[in-house]
């Protein structure tokens, strides 16, 4: 299952990387390969913004506007302000 | 890559022996040994079924059974907010008879996440190293920054994990990667993360391969039964805007010039009872289960798909639900499409794929089409009812 096409704010900074394959160890989405020595990236359409690459490339070399993919979260923010977040730990009834 | 690949469970055990950063001022030492999670939140608990000693704290042992109560906690985790205080005090435990070589399993302090850790590694001598998560699971966490790299680094110094094991390596889930930066926990602790596979299941499999995770165990899966299994807690928060809902609807069809007509009311409002249960299944329960197969990547628009088909099918299957009014047709299929609708848009936060500017992107286009609509919705029942009081 794939979500809408041409959302995702991941980007890729190819004369940073290294090659060293965390980002495809961490994807939960088979977002990026490996090829010629750099991650690629095969379809960022299959990126959900999770942000596990970027907080384990350790040399900067993707981005992305991290965030919950949620609608209630959304709402919630937009309704009482600040950022949306899972808080989900009450009662209310999402993740 | 590549890196992970090598690692074996050989390499770990000829890792250096001497501790690289040991915590001061904790107390735990050879001389006064104190126990790693402290006693009292645990008493009594069956699944504790004794202690192991470290050189740095004793640590409680966990059976890796799950018992009948548990299966039924875990039901209600499924169903209910019992799931907010289901947790597990944060700490070492013990799987087995670990040592100074066995592996070290991180998880969070959500009870359901815990079970699922330890009912995997039966037969195993392991250590599993609790985060406070606030008794969330670990992806939930991870994107919420509790299951992170602060609390990773925090524990280890706390835990003295490095006078517990001589290697240098931990056994992240993978769906922790978004808070856990491995490149920083190692630079802070010495420790290595390797991520592991993302079901717990998987867990034995990937010691096994010495810390290999294959492509199967890095995917995540989203069957129509993990679909299923979510769905009730879709179901019962739109319950609760349902009673709201039948009220106004009751109110509106008894209202009369002399007052409130209670026949006048349940007659009137049955019809709409029903319609209202369908939209909540059409957007919590229909959408969801039959994601995959039901036209769209938009979840507003798979659930007003949903919403005008149930909504046409009903009337056409149960004709007393038919209205000779076309202010009430309009009504049913404007308002019920749109609550599906909105409902199975609430769904991608619990979906595995969805991201947030795709769902900005929805709301962007749904969120007016739903006021546009609730608003039409109540003009018309507005009309209804004046043209009835007017033919009366």
């Amino acid at each position: 299952m794939k979500y809408l096409s041409n959302v995702s704010t991941l980007e890729f900074y190819a004369d940073k990387c290294t090659g060293c394959g965390m980002c495809v160890n961490v994807c939960p989405h088979e977002v990026f390969e490996i090829k010629a020595g750099k991650a690629d990236i095969t379809d960022s359409d299959k990126c959900m913004e999770c942000g596990a690459c970027v907080t384990n490339c350790a040399f900067g070399a993707l981005s992305v506007q991290r965030g919950v993919g949620c609608a209630t979260a959304l709402i919630n923010s937009i309704i009482r302000g600040g950022e949306p977040t899972c808080g989900c730990s009450e009662s209310s009834g999402c993740c | 890559m590549e890196k992970d690949k090598s690692l074996d469970t050989a390499n770990l055990k000829n890792e250096c022996c001497v501790p690289k950063h040991s915590s001061t001022g904790c107390g735990c030492n050879a001389e006064k040994p104190v126990l790693a999670v402290p006693e009292a939140t645990l008493q009594h608990k069956k699944w504790i079924t004794g202690t192991v000693n470290t050189p740095a704290c004793i640590a409680y042992k966990v059976s890796t059974e799950i018992t009948k109560s548990e299966l039924l906690e875990h039901l209600l985790c499924r169903i209910s907010g019992f799931r907010n205080s289901y947790t597990v005090t944060p700490g070492l435990y013990a799987v087995g008879n670990p040592d100074q070589n066995s592996h070290v399993v991180v998880t969070a302090n959500y009870k359901l996440t815990f079970d699922k850790v330890r009912e995997s590694l039966s037969c195993e001598d392991v250590w599993i190293m609790v985060l406070d998560t606030k008794g969330i699971n670990v992806w939930c966490a991870a994107g919420k920054g509790t299951f992170g790299t602060e609390e990773m680094i925090n524990r280890i110094l706390k835990i003295q994990l490095t006078s517990i094991v001589t290697h240098r390596k931990i056994i992240v889930p993978q769906l922790g990667a978004p808070g856990v930066s491995a490149h920083m926990v190692k630079k802070a602790t010495g420790f290595q993360v390797l991520f592991g596979p993302v079901y717990a299941s998987d867990l034995k499999d990937y010691i096994k391969s010495g810390c290999v995770a294959t492509k199967a165990m890095r995917n995540v899966s989203f069957s129509t039964i993990d679909r299923l299994i979510l769905t009730p807690m879709e179901i019962i928060p739109a319950m609760r805007i349902f009673a709201v809902y039948a009220v106004i609807i009751f109110l509106f069809f008894g209202l009369s010039a002399s007052g409130i007509n209670f026949a006048d009311a349940a007659k009137g409002a049955f019809p709409f009872f029903i319609v209202g249960l369908i939209a909540i299944l059409s957007g919590a329960f229909i959408t969801p289960v039959l994601l995959p197969v039901i036209p769209s990547k938009s979840f507003a628009v798979k659930g007003w798909i949903v919403g005008i088909f149930m909504v046409w099918i009903s009337r056409f299957l149960f004709t007393w639900l038919n209205t000779t009014s076309s202010e009430l047709t309009l009504f049913s299929y404007l308002l019920f499409p749109g609550i599906s609708s909105y409902i199975a848009l609430q769904f991608t936060g619990a979906t595995t794929f969805t991201g947030m500017s795709g769902v900005k992107k929805e709301l962007k286009y749904a969120v007016p089409v739903y006021i546009i609509s609730a608003i039409i919705s109540i003009v018309a029942l507005a009309l209804y009812k004046i043209n009835l009081w007017r033919t009366i």
